[in-house]
């Protein structure tokens, strides 16, 4: 127990480390940034309590908020995609979710993108929304949710298994 | 009461999640509104000290680019110098007694964005150096923003790629002013507002700074007109500017205090009184 929680505070740190130094600088094609650390958000251990996802999540994303002089985007926007994990993991495991025995190191990697890919989309659509606070601009939110999250996705599930312990 | 601890307790989840919803919530629209500083915001040890590890690496790579800016610089200011002193013999003797308007400081870039809609970078200078909010920032090239936060060592800057600031600006030849804001789409072309339709605009024309504002000097070049329209209304100008700088590279810049701010400042509000 007392090394998985090493273990959540080590990838906690890392990825934040990750995000401001790395992939915050990439700006492919002008303005698209992966925001791989909600890896975190995905790979938080589903048995533990969901206030604890919570206000970790919200804690996440204040620090990568004052690292970007952001105001509360990435804080509103992890704290709703924690909130939403249950129905994602639901949608995307069915079954297993309700036995309570995901493992995401070998579970099947269909159920894990589509996982992945619709938790970035609805974190991305959230951040991006509230970076840009404008209605009007409704196309420019859409096209950035849609860039950065393929682009999130990719960086992401590769992240998820080069670095998941015992994969067939 | 037994009935409101029961839904609270049912609904701690959701309670917890609005609860934090709205605070970020706050947050976000706080650093939405015209000029009020953040809360959270990377002037801070923490932040702070972090981007100085990441830029002392992160500075090898682009040495030789900085040296080239740097050296660029040196020509132009001694050819100022040089014609300077070409025409020194119709000075007159009231130039001896003309004190520093301005004081400078240079400062490294930690931090720089310019994908956002609201950019902000992050120097490593604060108060121990002398840094307030609302200095002037400006490199070789052109302007960068205004400083917004400061801590004790880092200070942070509402880049000019920030759709709350707002710059006063001119065209060189004339004094026709209008403000410098930016459309939130490209990293190098801004936007000149409410610049009057009797202003001689011309494709190609410089645009430097207005100097009404007491937080630039005058002149300090800023882009070239690469477009222009007349407003819905038919009375003014919307010019595209093309910046000198790039403000996607950005190492070295100066701050600038105008020592003579709180004076003219205080001259303004009294007029106003």
């Amino acid at each position: 127990m007392n090394s998985s929680i090493g273990l959540h505070i080590i990838r906690f740190v890392t990825l934040i480390l990750l995000q401001v130094a790395i992939f915050n600088n990439i700006n492919f094609l002008g303005y698209i940034n992966p925001y791989v650390y909600i890896i975190f958000i995905f790979l938080f251990p589903i048995r533990d309590n969901r206030l604890i996802l919570l206000l970790v999540s919200f804690v996440l994303g204040m620090a990568l908020d004052m690292f970007l002089d952001s105001g509360g985007v990435h804080a509103g926007a992890s704290v709703v995609l924690a909130y939403s994990r249950p129905i994602l993991l639901k949608f995307s495991f069915g079954m297993l979710y309700e036995h309570q025995s995901v493992n995401f190191n070998n579970s099947e990697i269909g159920s894990l993108i589509s996982y992945v890919a619709i938790g970035t989309l609805l974190h991305h659509l959230v951040l991006f929304s509230l970076e840009i606070f404008n209605i009007g601009s409704i196309w420019l939110i859409l096209k950035k949710t849609l860039f950065s999250s393929i682009f999130t996705l990719i960086v992401s599930i590769l992240i998820i298994i080069l670095f998941s312990q015992n994969r067939k | 009461m037994q009935q409101i601890i029961n839904f609270v307790i049912r609904n701690k989840t959701f309670l917890l999640f609005l609860l934090l919803f709205g605070v970020s919530f706050a947050l976000t629209i706080q650093s939405h509104s015209y000029h009020k500083s953040q809360f959270i915001n990377s002037a801070n040890v923490l932040t702070g000290g972090i981007y100085g590890t990441i830029n002392s690496v992160d500075q090898y790579f682009s040495l030789k680019t900085q040296n080239e800016v740097l050296a660029e610089e040196n020509k132009r200011l001694r050819e100022q110098l040089l014609n300077t002193l070409a025409d020194s013999s119709n000075t007159s003797i009231d130039s001896i007694l003309g004190d520093q308007r301005y004081r400078i400081t240079t400062a490294d870039v930690y931090k720089n964005s310019y994908a956002l809609t609201n950019n902000y970078l992050t120097l490593n200078k604060g108060t121990k150096d002398g840094i307030r909010s609302d200095f002037g920032v400006i490199n070789s090239k052109g302007i960068i923003g205004i400083i917004d936060n400061t801590s004790n060592g880092y200070s942070t800057v509402l880049s000019i790629l920030n759709k709350k600031s707002r710059i006063n600006a001119k065209l060189k030849s004339t004094n026709h002013f209008g403000s410098l804001t930016w459309k939130g789409i490209s990293p190098n072309v801004m936007e000149l507002v409410d610049v009057s339709k009797f202003a001689p605009v011309k494709v190609g024309d410089t645009i430097v700074s207005g100097g009404q504002s007491a937080i630039f000097p005058k002149g300090v070049e800023i882009g070239l007109v690469e477009s222009f329209t007349t407003d819905i209304g038919g009375d003014t100008y919307l010019i595209d500017v093309k910046l000198f700088n790039d403000m996607t590279n950005i190492g070295k810049v100066y701050i600038i205090e105008n020592t003579d701010k709180e004076e003219i400042e205080s001259l303004e509000s009294k007029g106003n009184e």
